[in-house]
């Protein structure tokens, strides 16, 4: 052994390799038992091109709640790189593999979570959309292609996850999250991420993940700023969505993507973000004590660590909470805000709460009321005879009696296209409420 | 600057910096007391805000009811409002005040 010469960090990345060497050992002998008894594991090492069907059920481990997961050669191969972190090791790795996770939407931030979350090993992923895939989408919503334009998100999402990593097991929930399905959703997974992009959602998804002690992961995008927030974690200690912001915004100052626009890669560095903070919650279920000190390795050889770790104890004792937010152009693009945490008068999860599953499962919980909904801000809607269609107003132009024409929305839009002698007055944050 | 004003830093961001003109970061003397004789606090330096700096008309997308909306953040520097005293916490010389708008896109 040359350990004199080398630093200490490369020793102790050594002793890791050794002690996942001799587990590799060990568990190869189990792989080959598992391989004749599955037949699938023989030519999952090399022949992988079998990749066409999307409908089928993987034949990956079942319900796997109790230590019986294990992992094959090939996913010691897989996850390797990531498995030789000491914030992973082993029992990380067989941790992952034992969780569900849940996303709900898979657009432009739940493609890119969705893509690391498999690409990691998690066990099963359960994905909620209900849209189609549009062309307006490809811009961030990197697990979309072209060619599944028109097709559900979810089917389109799965099969490039299948390409990723085939290993876990893809649930489909090709329907819109509504009060009364989320308890049933939500209710057979360890973890979830909202993904989702309006208001009136996200409260329903932090109530759900409340009642069900589920810890989420929420992150919100537009134009070039991001928002990234871990809650209800651990559950019932961590603030919850309405801890962070008890009351709705105003509907008119809601914008979606859609009508404010958002950069690809600003929405695709929260997804990664989201996907980051997923697998550091369930990665601190693993066993962290076995992981740190294998029972095969006196607890002398690596005295650094057993120094380390009733410091990590300690710090759970005063634990604050942060959000994560990005602005792209700005100087100082990342920055982490210390929140107020939980609120002792939450609708949700404090003692004085007034949601429960059942006002959420018998639909009396109306969000969209609660948020506004549309045509209850401030400004009436237009009704009918105020709004003119286009194929209308093109005939009133063609006979010249198109009148003066005023285009409210901002320079931007005004300038990559806009009708001839129409008259450019921008009306604030470009957004007219419409009936 | 003189002694009767206070030298602060406002940033703004989530699509706030749009009512202002897209100015994200600028820096403003806060007078020290409010007409009443009152110290400078954050409701206070809404309402000077809204007055001297929005370039947007529409006053009720940054404030409403003497403090600024549901949905609008306050960090004092870097830190959540609640844990200063919300909108009576008295702003000190070189404090930075960011308002962040909350996002719901995805």
């Amino acid at each position: 052994m040359e350990k004199f010469s080398l630093g200490s960090e490369n020793l102790d990345l050594r002793i890791r390799i050794a002690e996942l060497e001799r587990e590799l050992a060990d568990y190869r002998s189990g792989a080959v038992a598992n391989s004749t008894t599955n037949g699938h594991a023989t030519h999952g090492l090399d022949g992988e091109d079998e990749e066409d069907e999307e409908e089928e059920e993987l034949p990956t481990p079942e319900d796997q709640d109790d230590k019986a997961v294990r992992l094959d050669l090939d996913e010691f191969r897989r996850y390797g790189r990531q498995m030789i972190m000491t914030e992973v090791g082993l029992d990380g790795q067989l941790q992952l593999k034992r969780s569900k996770v849940l996303l709900i939407g898979a657009g432009g931030l739940g493609c890119p979570a969705a893509a690391y979350l498999a690409g990691a090993g998690i066990g099963t992923i359960g994905i909620v959309d209900h849209d189609l895939v549009e062309p307006s989408n490809l811009h961030r919503q990197i697990m979309h292609t072209v060619e599944k334009v028109g097709h559900p998100k979810v089917k389109s999402i799965i099969s490039s996850l299948k390409r990723i990593n085939p290993n876990p097991k893809y649930i489909a929930h090709n329907y819109a999250l509504t009060p009364e399905n989320s308890i049933e959703t939500l209710g057979k997974y360890d973890l979830v991420l909202d993904c989702t992009d309006s208001p009136q959602t996200r409260y329903m998804i932090s109530d759900a993940c409340v009642l069900l002690g589920k810890p989420l992961v929420s992150a919100s995008a537009l134009r070039s700023d991001g928002q990234l927030v871990v809650l209800n974690n651990p559950p019932g200690e961590g603030p919850c969505y309405r801890c962070v912001f008890p009351k709705p915004p105003p509907p008119e100052s809601v914008l979606s993507c859609g009508e404010g626009g958002v950069l690809g890669p600003v929405v695709g560095a929260m997804g990664v973000l989201m996907s980051t903070e997923a697998l550091k919650v369930l990665l601190s279920k693993a066993d962290k004590k076995k992981r740190r000190k294998p029972a095969h390795l006196s607890p002398d050889i690596r005295p650094a660590d057993a120094k380390d770790a009733p410091k990590k104890e300690e710090s759970l004792e005063q634990k604050k909470f942060y959000m994560t937010i990005y602005s792209a152009f700005s100087d100082t693009p990342f920055r982490t805000i210390r929140m107020f945490g939980k609120r002792k008068t939450c609708q949700a999860c404090s003692p004085v709460a007034t949601i429960t599953k059942e006002s959420m499962r018998n639909g009396s919980l109306d969000y969209v009321a609660f948020c506004g909904g549309k045509g209850s801000g401030k400004y009436p809607p237009l009704t009918k005879d105020e709004v003119i269609n286009v194929e209308e107003y093109s005939k009133l132009r063609q006979n010249k009696e198109g009148g003066l024409l005023i285009d409210v929305r901002d320079d931007v839009q005004f300038g990559i296209c806009a009708l001839e002698n129409s008259i450019s007055k921008k009306f604030g944050l470009n957004r007219l409420p419409l009936a | 600057m003189s002694a009767d004003t206070i030298p602060i830093t406002i940033e703004l961001a989530g699509g706030l910096e749009l009512l202002f003109d897209n100015e994200k970061k600028f820096n403003i003397d806060l007078p020290t007391k409010t007409k009443d004789g009152n110290a400078a606090n954050i409701n206070y330096l809404v309402d000077h805000l809204c007055v001297h700096h929005m370039k947007d008309t529409r006053r009720d997308m940054f404030e409403i009811n003497g403090t600024v909306r549901a949905g609008i953040l306050v960090l004092i520097n870097d830190a959540d409002w609640e844990l200063e005293g919300e909108g009576e916490y008295e702003l000190q010389p070189k404090d930075t005040i960011l308002f962040v708008s909350t996002l719901h896109g995805g």
